[in-house]
């Protein structure tokens, strides 16, 4: 038999080179023809694309992203710690030679054709669900920075314009209209001119969030030709209001896309500029074109229709508006739905709305608020009291939003909400909605449209208010801990431990 | 590579009882022999390799390794212990500690050596000749004999 593996760990000094020689030396002593690549720090020298051609089996003993890992498209592949390569490589060489034969007893003809699953992880099949799950939480680590520094830059942003400039201080957003000329006027000696750096800076990082979640969901499918047709997706569901839902699947598609172009049969003069120029350019075309034309006209007619029929609820019954707004503003934290319901709030927290106290609009403030604060405050609980039910990156980024919960910071929770839609966004929209429904029910009202703690002392009855922010939360949370309890295979236990290790893998 | 290793670089009786000491211990070893300027950086690089998975491994070995700003060439320091101290093997403490150290950035042709070094560590015979060795000398020889960059 001829195998091929890569080796790789995240120093790259030592068990990279340890688990190919115990490979070299397992496989020969079985009697088979074996090929290693170390990914390490002396300088990888990549297999001959010939004797890959030929390999009957790949093996990947890596604690880190395998580079360049289509090139062992449609081959069976065993995936293994690089750590239980060195200590059993005589194992992993008869999981290689068992997945070996279970590719070569399915049909052969089709063989080359379900090459649409080439990673069989110890010859064990992934579910569907876990593999979507895997590309999502691949996206999300890669998220989780820009939420945590540009949620906290802006979370700081407010506190120090509040401290500089008192209740008017939710007012540093509007730096945000001009840069250049804040810029030029920025003296290092004004807090508040720090406050609007800041601001600055933390908006521009959230400018990326679609676009580096789209990119590397991409990424994680298609290995680096995903991550053109990926980044664009994010793009687009940025600009066309689609929010992180939208990015989330422009980045799935982005990379089936890329993942399909390359498996497109070329001739061997073209191959090599495949995965650079030929498979991004083509994918990035195809899923730009996608998303802006397919997702961009039903979301306009949405934002049309859910803004109506807000409207035509204000009539009715109060507690009902802000239970419903509630719902919206935790369904998808930026995108349309939640977008509707607070620029239905700012539009009518009007000067005249504020200067004759129009009660309702000045509570329609107070709830979406209110609601909006809930999802990064609940996931941040509950990542503080049931750790276990998270990963790594989670628990990280569960720290960051408690402030950014605190702030008004939706945005916090998408990690959570990406990484685990169907548990996750039912929660808190239902936390959500009890919050918005008790702020109309306690009457609240909010004469500012964002700043979160840091403007409540413009909040009409501020006690009653944290008591329904704080209803929410723990409703929100406990139900996220009720449903990763009660739905949670092994699989997914695995994948997170997977992922924990993976996310030491830039050393 | 006749300085991958030296004398002064081998302790076979290896007092430390856990893998912190053990490891600073060898680290003082790298440093008096100015193959290490920053004793602290490098052992902060180790503990954080060490922290993202223990480098134990079955057989009584443990690797604590870094590449870090405070290494200057490519060093490894040996200790043998008999009681063995615990770099989180399945399978027990390990009795032969090899400190790998490496210097932080570019120039990736010199880290070669440990490359080889790393490859000679999954042989039983390899192990098996350190344990019995008498002195540094024949640790060092050993090194040299076996250690060679292809």
């Amino acid at each position: 038999m001829k195998i091929v593996a890569v080796t790789s760990c995240p120093t790259g000094i030592a068990h990279t080179y340890m688990a190919a020689e115990a490979l070299e030396g397992a496989g020969r002593g079985a009697g088979h023809e074996i090929s290693v690549e170390t990914q390490g720090s002396a300088g990888a020298t990549p297999l001959d694309p010939a004797v890959i051609a030929e390999a009957d089996v790949v093996i990947f003993a890596a604690d880190v992203e395998v580079r360049d890992r289509q090139r062992f498209a449609g081959k069976p592949v065993v995936a293994v710690s690089v750590k239980h390569a060195i200590n059993h490589a005589a194992e992993v060489i008869v999981d290689a030679e068992r997945a070996a034969e279970e590719a070569t007893s399915a049909d052969a003809p089709v063989a080359a054709a379900a090459s649409a699953a080439p990673v069989a992880v110890r010859s064990a099949e992934l579910g569907t669900g876990t593999k979507v799950r895997g590309w999502l939480m691949t996206g999300v680590s890669y998220l989780i920075p820009f939420v945590a520094a540009g949620g906290i830059l802006i979370a700081l942003s407010f506190m120090l314009a509040r401290i500089a400039e008192g209740d008017s201080g939710y007012q540093i957003v509007e730096v945000n209209a001009d840069v250049p000329a804040f810029i030029d006027q920025f003296s290092a000696l004004s807090l508040y001119d720090w406050a609007g750096l800041m601001f600055i800076i933390g908006a521009g990082m959230f400018g990326f969030l679609n676009a580096i979640l789209a990119g590397y969901i991409a990424y994680a499918i298609a290995d680096r030709p995903g991550l053109a047709p990926g980044f664009i997706a994010g793009w687009a569901a940025g600009i066309m209001g689609a929010g992180f839902l939208g990015a989330l699947i422009g980045g799935i598609t982005g990379g089936l896309i890329a993942l399909g172009v390359s498996r497109i049969q070329v001739p061997s003069a073209v191959k090599g500029v495949m995965p650079v120029v030929v498979i991004p350019l083509v994918a990035t075309l195809i899923n730009g074109a996608l998303m802006l034309v397919v997702i961009g006209r039903p979301l306009a007619w949405v934002f049309t229709e859910l803004t109506d029929w807000l409207n035509s609820l204000s009539g009715s019954s109060i507690v009902l508006l802000g239970v419903i707004l509630g719902l919206m503003m935790a369904f998808d934290m930026g995108g349309p739905v939640n977008k509707v319901a607070y620029t239905f709030a700012v539009t009518g927290l009007t000067a005249e709305a504020i200067a004759s106290d129009d009660a309702t609009a000045l509570q329609v403030m107070a709830t979406v608020m209110a609601a909006g604060m809930v999802p990064p405050l609940a996931l941040a609980l509950a990542s503080t009291v049931r750790p276990k039910l998270f990963s790594h990156a989670e628990r990280e980024s569960g720290k960051a939003a408690w402030v950014l919960g605190a702030s008004f910071i939706t945005e916090g929770a998408i990690p959570f909400a990406a990484g685990d839609p169907f548990r996750v966004i039912p929660s808190i929209m239902a936390g959500s909605a009890l919050t918005g429904g008790l702020v109309m029910l306690f009457g609240n009202e909010l004469r500012a449209p964002h700043g979160g703690i840091w403007v409540f002392g413009l909040v009409e009855g501020w006690p009653s208010y944290i008591l329904a922010v704080a209803a929410g939360t723990v409703l929100a949370a406990a139900l996220v801990v009720l449903l990763k309890t009660r739905f949670r295979s092994a699989d997914e236990a695995a994948l997170e431990a997977q992922e924990d290790a993976g996310l030491f893998a830039t050393a | 590579m006749s300085d991958l290793i030296t004398v002064s670089l081998v302790d076979l009786d290896l007092a430390a009882q856990d893998k912190d000491a053990a490891t600073r211990r060898l680290a003082e070893l790298m440093s008096a022999e100015g193959r290490v300027t920053d004793l602290e950086t490098f052992l902060t690089d180790v503990r954080a390799r060490e922290a993202q998975m223990p480098t134990g491994l079955e057989g009584g070995i443990g690797i604590p390794h870094a590449r870090s700003t405070g290494v200057t060439q490519p060093t490894v320091a040996f200790g043998r212990s008999a009681t063995g101290v615990d770099y989180g093997a399945s399978d027990g403490p390990a009795h032969l500690v090899f400190l790998i150290a490496a210097p932080a950035g570019g120039g990736d042709e010199h880290l070669k050596v440990l490359a080889a070094l790393a490859r000679r560590l999954v042989h039983a015979s390899f192990k098996e000749a350190l344990l019995q060795a008498s002195d540094a000398e024949a640790v060092v020889d050993l090194f040299q004999r076996e250690v060679v960059v292809s």
